[in-house]
């Protein structure tokens, strides 16, 4: 087996524009769950919105450029309609209507009669060209070192996605360091007592869940472009559930916590897909009557594994301060 | 102990009313399916005093605090403060309007820290809402704030735990905490929900102290309280609750007396022969 190629297809999945996409969403999500509190169990739903936001204003005519914003403002306008009548109640309620959202949303657009306008199973596809034709790289050719390698065309999408990751980092940090990132921690951490001290916590929880929102949708709108295509079944609610992950493991309530466990998230995740299938490939699984599908099985198993040791020597999640972590359970 | 009570002169019964009132309850009632919680007539707190809330347990003293401070919806009810109705305001707004209370349990931000936990109970920064702490310049704002915060800090003696996460205070240091950060607001009114429970007696005569600190600061406290010892040493005025009804309020000389207060708190049959 080659180990520098398995390692590399790690490493280019991480930085690749999955790996931004991912860790943009992340940062929604940790900024309502690590810094809120609130358990949003359906961050999938703010990417598919900001996804089929945009794929539709284009099927419509609009320009890409509106289906973008569009796509945004309809991630911030989920929040506002999930959190209007749930933040008011205790913290199970959200959770329940955020992963119903997420999988109603994703039924509808997969559902016969919302063809016209979804796609219905088919979803949307080759709706970016207009982002394409921006390409100041040649989409054919090989740009980077060794085996440190990527296309003109996915490296024109990477780049726009990491500068996104960016600017949601700056936002975070400028937003979390506020006055109203320090009532939004006080929220998470005493509802009542945030209130006894003059604060709206319902106003901040359906701003959090905005914000969030749209940094989500936002991602959902970079994953749609990367893949000129949409289709519901991208949107499972596994996905929130790695994006639970992410946050975790990089440390829920830091400021780059979700983009480090975004990178580490893909790496593990396609270096076990790489190592896998090359050593079912060249027969080392054998013994054990593995083919690719097995393969791929394990693969997951071994994510799991990986993500799990994480967790056991840093629970606090790697940017995470352990002490603050215990505090919290006490 | 010298200073004349403004309540000199005022009678001892049942809604009585106070020369100078700063919250006035008309009539307030509460009920939790069959039980009656709470179903009080007219109760007046005179300004710049510290009048205590006593009752045996289930008197419905931490639920009146609830359906005064916005907490808790009265099922019907009229109350003012300062002649400004208060009925169906959210309980931040009550907040604002000048009325912080504190809890039974307390509730410290652990994982803040304990200047923070002052500094967010400041009322004038504009750096609190969502445009405002990306664009406005918060900074100036906050530093007069953190000033003010030491200050409170430095009276409450926990200027050394000012930078540790809340939740690594002991349970005293946090009743110390909840009182600091509710002076931060500027409120008229205090009310303390058993800032005593738990504490020990050190603890409490310090405790006692700064709560004669906020009448003499100008403030009007209202406290609910167990230990008739402590009621006796700090209170202006005493209000009895039992099973819901005020039963009895007056001057503390005059409670401790009071026969239906004895019966409240012991059974009516007390004392007699069996």
């Amino acid at each position: 087996m080659n180990w520098a190629d398995i390692f590399f297809d790690g490493v280019l999945a991480a930085l690749g524009p999955v790996g931004a996409a991912y860790a943009l969403s992340a940062i929604g999500l940790n900024l309502q769950f690590g810094y809120t509190g609130l358990l949003n169990f359906g961050h999938v739903a703010f990417m598919m919105a900001g996804a089929y936001g945009t794929a539709i204003t284009v099927e419509f005519g609009g320009s890409l450029w509106l289906g973008v914003v569009i796509g945004v403002l309809a991630g911030a306008f989920l929040g506002l309609l999930l959190g209007i009548p749930t933040v008011r109640l205790r913290a199970d309620y959200l959770a329940i209507v955020t992963i119903s959202i997420g999988e109603i949303m994703r039924l509808v657009a997969r559902s016969g009669f919302a063809e016209p306008l979804t796609g219905g199973v088919f979803g949307i596809q080759a709706f970016a060209n207009d982002f394409f034709a921006l390409n100041p790289f040649s989409p054919g050719a090989r740009y980077g070192w060794g085996q440190f390698v990527f296309q003109g065309r996915a490296l024109f999408v990477t780049l726009v996605g990491w500068s996104l990751v960016a600017l949601g980092l700056l936002l975070t940090w400028k937003l979390v360091r506020s006055p109203w990132g320090r009532v939004i921690r006080a929220v998470r951490e005493d509802e009542d007592a945030a209130r006894s001290l003059g604060k709206n916590v319902f106003l901040y929880k359906l701003q959090a869940l905005m914000v969030g929102g749209s940094l989500g949708a936002m991602a959902g709108v970079l994953l749609a472009i990367e893949q000129q295509n949409v289709t519901p079944n991208s949107f499972e609610p596994k996905v929130t559930f790695f994006l639970y992950v992410i946050v975790i493991v990089g440390g829920a309530g830091t400021i780059v916590g979700p983009v480090v466990g975004a990178l580490i998230f893909q790496f593990l995740f396609f270096f076990f897909d790489s190592l896998m299938l090359s050593a079912q490939g060249q027969g080392y699984l054998d013994w054990a009557g593995f083919d690719a599908t097995d393969a791929a099985q394990v693969k997951l198993v071994l994510v799991g594994l990986g993500l799990m040791t994480l967790m056991a020597f840093r629970p606090q999640g790697i940017f995470g301060n352990k002490e603050e972590m215990l505090i919290g359970d006490t | 102990m010298t200073r004349e009570s403004p309540l000199a002169g005022v009678a001892p019964e049942p809604g009585v009313a106070k020369p100078d009132p700063i919250l006035v309850v008309e009539h307030i009632s509460r009920a939790f399916g069959g039980l009656q919680a709470v179903d009080v007539g007219r109760l007046e707190i005179q300004r710049h005093t510290i009048t205590s809330l006593i009752g045996p347990n289930g008197a419905g003293k931490t639920t009146l605090f609830n359906l005064l401070t916005g907490f808790d919806h009265a099922d019907d009810g009229h109350w003012h403060l300062d002649g400004g109705a208060l009925v169906g305001i959210p309980a931040y707004r009550v907040a604002r309007r000048g009325v912080v209370r504190t809890f039974q349990l307390t509730r410290s931000l652990a994982r803040l820290t304990v200047l923070e936990n002052v500094l967010l109970a400041a009322t004038d920064q504009r750096g609190e809402s969502l445009l405002g702490g990306l664009l406005t310049p918060w900074r100036r704002i906050e530093r007069a704030n953190i000033v003010k915060a030491d200050e409170l800090l430095e009276r409450f003696g926990l200027e050394h735990m000012r930078d540790e996460f809340a939740g690594s205070l002991s349970g005293g240091q946090r009743k110390l905490l909840e009182m600091a950060r509710a002076l931060m607001v500027d409120p008229e009114l205090i009310m303390l929900d058993e800032p005593m429970a738990g504490v020990n007696p050190a603890l409490t005569q310090s405790l006692l102290h700064h709560i004669r600190g906020l009448r003499e600061a100008g403030k009007t406290v209202v406290f609910i309280e167990h230990d008739m010892d402590v009621v006796q040493e700090i209170s202006d005025w005493v209000v009895v609750l039992a099973q819901g009804v005020l039963i009895a309020e007056g001057p503390p000389a005059h409670i401790a007396a009071n026969q239906d207060v004895i019966d409240a708190y012991l059974g009516r049959h007390h004392g007699e022969a069996p």
